[in-house]
């Protein structure tokens, strides 16, 4: 298959040989797990337990509200010890509806039925199961899985690509998670494409992964439908719109969805989580989290349960030898800087990293723009990183958005190689808070406009139903007058 | 634990960093200074040091007045580039008032009064020369032949000062026009070019740099090289160097094919003048230039065609500073209207159809192991 490519990216230091190779371990069990309601994208879970209840490994604590929004399952057993706010892996660092649960360290699952053979099920039913097993995409996106399934099926997507790119520096639980079980995740995909009735699967892999490549092209050998890819290792390959233009030579439609070019994306950890959950009935209660950077002594790649802190991960790594680290949540280019090291691991945490300054540059101060176009070089989305800046800074928020704000992804290409160091994505997250605000006060001003119309179209039919009762009352009042005067007659 | 609470992502950086950009030209251009200085001796020298420290003076007294940080804005070397190209551009023994005025004009009018790096719209060292020859043409167009610092004709240093002060009385041993002043001036008088170069210009010579000129015109080839090592190290690209040198080589070419005797060969167009030097140097001013890349070679080819246009029919017989502030002017302009295509949409910015090819399977064979080579 000839590859193509994607404008723009970057080519920052994989530093992956720190935890690379590394076999997967399994975290000690903390005795505390916190499990924030929110771990997707859409409608926060609805809590379906009780303080104090017990319960046991798997069972469901909070089920999916609406129909986009994922279940969660107790990690592990023990008792609900709480149900309320705690710090959420957020980049305000806030505090959202958790869940917490202390553990009893016994491991007892919940009673759950016996899986039955995934190809004997409808599309469906599989779809569904994936959504019940809380699936939710494990890159990071944390989309639920189910949601993107069952739509990618109606819009016939031929071609199911399996993203095991993983350019961010750093994390490597990709590719231990196909060095170690290749074989499951081809059992995963193999279900994905009967739940999709596609035809066939792409495994995407960046060239520095020349083990998981081995691994993968191995487990996949057996089946026709599934091809083993080698990518090149640029950031960011493994955005989903930059690996269907690798893949294909096509552009997602701004505005548009991935499957409108007829390829869906998956992550490989999801079709590891979707081979646990329709194989064995697991629910999506673990995943494997890179703990790495040059202030962490010991890297390593961790089996994780849900809800364990980063501290937990930390401390099992040797804990951060270098005070003045940054803690992040996910890699260095779009990771979430934690304002502690007390928050939870939810579904789509790849990686916890501590990096020191050294590694950051945070050395630099940010000086004028000198219009270099290095943004613009960099940019896999064409845009003018620059001119996006200027219009945030002037508060030109018509400007921002015709110059297409909305179409950046925040990757950060641009921040990586400005040499005057402007930390461009944060205007824009500014400018889109900005928008976020306006469109909310317009709405607020137009609910607040039709309300008054209701009410004012209420008064008038009250006032109309009065007159129309009055008029009646008198029309009545006068009939039997007249009555009275025809009887007279 | 965490100091930097409000930082946001990337959390990683390309080592490259603005003053590393301007000392990488700084270096780049330092080859071509030192023969420049080699040539001309302790006058060039002298008029080097007043252009580049008044540039310096005028940098930090303009952000002080402003209330910036002097210290970090004096340090990002880009008033001590444009002071050295300033003085590149200059006749080799001009005094020593030229230079200071020209600094001065460059970064305080040509920069601060626009908001200081980053948001002048014209090239400052291009702007403060065009000004220069405007107002003080006989200063400005008084060329001397090279005087090596080792043979006897290069004056001592006390020499090197008093012309530098003023007290240089131009006699025909030492001063000559450049090449393209001197072909300008025949052309006019009706001699064809057979009649005029020989014994004026030979192409090695004024490769190598043994000819008359401001301190950055005579090497060429130490220019070229600069500036083929700035492409090398990326902090300059491709589309404007190569926009402005084509656009010279094929008109030249074209013109030279039609009458030779009228229209000088490509070669002399390309070894003589400031072309190599504003081709590497100066156009390719980041601030001053597009951003896009297609956008810069309109701009690079804008300047080619000026330039031969200036030096083939205009006024001067060299254009390239007119032409760099001409095209300056014409970036906003530019980058307006070329903009790149961005992902998902078309040229003019609308979505893009939904691709037709998509309810296609595409056209791939299982590969496995091949896919890697």
């Amino acid at each position: 298959m000839r590859l193509h490519d994607f404008r723009g990216g970057v080519h920052p230091p994989g530093q992956k040989h720190l935890s690379a190779g590394r076999p997967i371990q399994s975290l000690p069990l903390p005795p505390r797990l916190y499990i924030p309601l929110q771990q997707h994208a859409g409608t926060p879970a609805l809590p379906v337990v009780t303080i104090g209840q017990q319960v046991g490994k798997g069972e469901l604590l909070a089920r999916a509200q609406g129909a986009t929004s994922a279940p969660l399952h107790a990690p592990s057993s023990g008792r609900i010890a709480a149900i309320g706010e705690f710090t959420a892996p957020h980049a305000s660092g806030l505090p959202l509806p958790t869940i917490i649960l202390d553990t009893d360290g016994e491991e007892r699952w919940a009673e759950r039925e016996p899986p039955s053979d995934p190809f004997d099920l409808s599309p469906e039913e599989v779809a569904h199961r994936v959504g019940a097993a809380g699936i939710v995409g494990m890159g990071g996106a944390n989309f639920p899985a189910s949601v993107k399934l069952s739509k990618a099926r109606q819009a016939g997507v031929h071609t199911l690509v399996i993203n095991g790119a993983e350019c961010e520096p750093y994390v490597t639980c990709d590719d231990q998670l196909m060095r170690e079980r290749a074989r499951e995740i081809v059992d995963g995909i193999a279900i994905m494409l009967h739940a999709l009735q596609a035809s066939r699967a792409v495994v995407a892999i960046e060239n520095n992964k020349p083990e998981a490549l081995q691994a993968m092209d191995d487990a996949c050998r057996h089946d026709a439908r599934i091809e083993v890819l080698n990518l090149p290792s640029r950031y960011p390959a493994g955005s989903a719109k930059q690996l269907i233009q690798l893949l294909t030579g096509l552009e997602t439609p701004a505005g548009g969805r991935g499957t409108d070019t007829g390829l869906l994306v998956h992550n490989v950890g999801t079709a590891y989580a979707v081979h646990r959950a329709l194989r064995h009935d697991r629910p999506l209660i673990s995943r494997i989290v890179t703990v790495s950077g040059g202030a962490v002594p010991e890297p390593r790649n961790l089996e994780v349960p849900i809800g364990a802190l980063a501290a937990d991960l930390l401390a099992y790594c040797g804990g951060v030898s270098d005070g003045r680290a940054r803690l992040l949540m996910g890699g260095p280019m779009m990771g979430l800087p934690l304002p502690g090291p007390q928050v939870p691991v939810i579904k789509g945490t790849n990686g916890i990293l501590a990096l020191t300054p050294d590694e950051i540059g945070e050395a630099h101060e940010p000086s004028p723009c000198i219009r270099c176009g290095r943004c613009v070089d960099a940019c896999p989305m064409g845009l003018l990183p620059l001119e996006l800046s200027k219009r945030a800074r002037g508060e030109d928020w018509e400007g921002i958005q015709a110059l297409g704000l909305n179409d950046c992804m925040s990757c950060g290409s641009c921040a990586y190689v400005c040499p005057s160091h402007i930390p461009l994505p944060q205007y824009f997250a500014y400018a889109r808070g900005m928008l976020a605000a306006q469109r909310r006060e317009e709405q607020k001003a137009r609910r607040t406009r039709e309300l008054m119309e209701q009410r004012q179209a209420r008064f008038e039919r009250q006032e109309r139903a009065k007159a129309e009762a009055a008029a009646l009352r008198r029309a009545q009042k006068k009939q039997p007058v007249t009555v009275l005067e025809d009887d007279e007659d | 634990m965490n100091l930097n609470r409000l930082a946001g992502a990337p959390h990683a950086h390309d080592r490259d960093s603005v003053p590393r950009l301007m000392s990488a030209v700084l270096l780049a251009i330092l080859p071509a200074t030192l023969y420049g200085l080699f040539l001309f001796g302790w006058p060039a020298f002298n008029l080097l040091a007043i252009t580049v420290l008044v540039g310096l003076a005028c940098e930090a007294g303009c952000l002080w007045l402003a209330g910036r940080p002097v210290r970090t804005g004096v340090k990002d070397g880009s008033a001590l580039l444009t002071g050295m190209l300033l003085a590149l551009s200059l006749p080799p023994w001009a005094p020593w008032w030229i230079g200071a005025i020209g600094a001065a004009f460059a970064v305080v009018v040509g920069k601060q009064v626009f908001g200081g790096t980053g948001q002048n719209i014209f090239n400052p060292a291009m702007l403060a020369r065009v000004m220069l020859l405007v107002s003080f043409p006989v200063e400005m167009t008084t060329w001397l032949t090279p005087h090596p610092w080792w043979s006897g004709t290069s004056p001592g240093w006390l020499e090197g000062w008093l012309i530098t002060l003023g007290h240089f009385s131009a006699t025909d041993g030492v001063t000559g026009a450049t090449i393209l002043g001197y072909a300008r001036t025949e052309l006019g008088m009706n001699h064809s070019l057979s009649q005029i170069l020989p014994g004026h210009y030979q192409a090695g010579a004024a490769a190598l740099g043994w000819t008359g000129g401001s301190l950055g015109e005579t090497a060429e080839w130490l220019v070229l090289l600069g500036g083929l090592w700035l492409l090398r190290r990326r902090v300059i690209t491709w589309p404007i160097p190569a926009g402005m040198l084509g656009a010279v080589l094929v008109l030249a070419g074209a013109f030279h094919l039609l009458d030779p005797q009228r229209f000088a060969d490509p070669g002399l167009h390309l070894l003589s003048g400031s072309l190599m030097l504003g081709a590497f140097f100066i156009a390719t001013d980041p601030v001053t230039s597009p951003v896009a890349p297609l956008g810069q070679i309109v701009f690079g080819i804008g300047c080619g065609v000026l330039v031969y246009a200036i030096r083939t029919w205009g006024g001067y017989p060299e254009g390239v500073a007119f032409a760099v502030v001409l095209m300056n002017a014409a970036t906003p302009l530019i980058d307006h209207y070329i903009r790149p295509r961005a992902y998902g949409r078309t040229w003019r910015g609308q979505p893009r159809p939904v691709p037709a090819r998509a309810k296609q399977p595409p056209l791939v064979q299982r590969s496995g192991v091949d896919a890697r080579d």
